[in-house]
């Protein structure tokens, strides 16, 4: 049942060719720059006795945030199962509705979802609702093999997700010896809101041009 | 500011509490889902943090960072930071892992572990985001939305430089 799951949550083809193949250079990058330079500088003892010490400080490190990232997911599907997430929808909805001028009921209900998933932080609830939606936007593109403005929207949307508690973070923060873990989380939603406006008005640009020429 | 936090889990909890829902069980089904969460960002935890700590020992990390500060400090961005900004958009629990290497070795409160922070907690994995979300549409030319998204990103990036170092947040 696992093994499942899993090949559903595989990311495409595609996927693979833009992100994971470039992780595979940086990460054989990095592991072989530092053996070259160990054996050019001399400490090839401490490169090496850094793998283990490498290998075991991660598992210190994922212990010692594992309580505080735990807690708040526990929290957060407290808050979600409280109906806030009917709450977020209804506040957000008008503002779906300008900004994906001329789609359907349906392609919103999800739209609104998507990012309400997105605000509460809940990734892996986000990106099956965003692709329902991209699915039904797609439907309504007049122009199937390039994508609509609506579409680039959603995209954009989430690429730039505006997240309202980022635990992930703040835990990882308690985990260094953070004195103020939290206080990160005003410049977050300052520096979010500013990337979400920037690509709103890219989009939108686009769109005007688009209908220009 | 040290309010935010109590503030939060107080609310979440006199709305879960008024309304009569069972708190204790869906807290304790949320937790679990933070095993799975960990579960999977374990793995490349080790590979990040690995490779961080042989690039520190072998004295690689020090000379690219010689190397690049010029060039960083210009914008901006200290040079630890740059690697959370190449791996953040393709890898969500890479960048996770390269943002905890960067807590511990720079101190979670200095000025680049906080930006760093910020930076993660901002922006998004942009390019798996734009390849899964179009992998179930008929779309061909999905070269269209990455500006778009790019430009987010790196509005996102300057905002946490802006927020971090002139107003001091």
């Amino acid at each position: 049942m696992i093994r499942k799951r899993r090949n559903k949550e595989t990311p495409p083809a595609i996927y693979y060719t833009m992100g994971v193949a470039f992780l595979n250079y940086i990460w054989g990058f990095m592991i072989l720059v530092s053996i070259v330079t160990a054996i050019c500088t001399g400490r090839v003892d401490e490169t090496v006795n850094a793998v283990f010490e490498g290998a075991q400080s991660s598992v210190s490190t994922l212990i010692s945030f594992a309580g505080v990232m735990c807690f708040w997911c526990g929290l957060m599907r407290v808050a979600e199962r409280t109906g806030i997430s009917c709450v977020i929808c209804r506040v957000i909805s008008p503002l779906i509705t300008r900004l994906f001028p001329g789609s359907g009921d349906k392609a919103r209900e999800h739209i609104a979802m998507n990012i309400t998933a997105n605000l509460l932080g809940m990734g892996n609830a986000a990106t099956p609702m965003g692709m329902l939606a991209a699915s039904e936007l797609d439907r309504e593109n007049p122009t199937p093999q390039i994508p609509s403005i609506n579409m680039c929207m959603l995209v954009v949307l989430n690429t730039t997700a505006f997240q309202l508690v980022p635990s992930t973070i703040i835990a990882l923060r308690a985990a260094a010896g953070s004195h103020n873990p939290v206080s990160v989380i005003l410049p977050i939603w300052f520096a979010s809101a500013c990337a979400v406006t920037a690509g709103v008005i890219a989009v939108k640009i686009m769109g005007r041009l688009k209908c220009s020429t | 500011m040290q309010y935010i936090t109590p503030a939060i889990i107080a609310l979440v909890i006199i709305i879960a509490l008024s309304r009569r829902k069972p708190l204790y069980t869906d807290f304790i089904s949320g937790a679990e889902d933070g095993i799975d969460i960990l579960k999977s960002i374990f793995p490349p935890l080790v590979a990040m943090l690995t490779a961080a700590a042989m690039l520190r020992a072998s004295g690689a990390l020090e000379l690219a960072i010689n190397f690049i500060s010029p060039l960083a400090n210009k914008i901006g961005l200290p040079a630890e930071v740059m690697p959370l900004v190449l791996i953040r958009p393709v890898s969500g629990s890479g960048s996770i892992g390269v943002l905890s290497g960067i807590l511990n070795d720079c101190g979670a409160d200095s000025l680049p572990g906080r930006l760093a922070s910020v930076i993660c907690g901002s922006t998004e994995t942009t390019f798996y985001c734009l390849a899964v979300y179009f992998s179930k549409t008929r779309v061909k030319h999905i070269k269209r939305a990455v500006p778009c998204a790019v430009i987010g990103d790196l509005t996102g990036i300057a905002a946490a430089v802006f927020a971090l170092r002139l107003l001091g947040m």
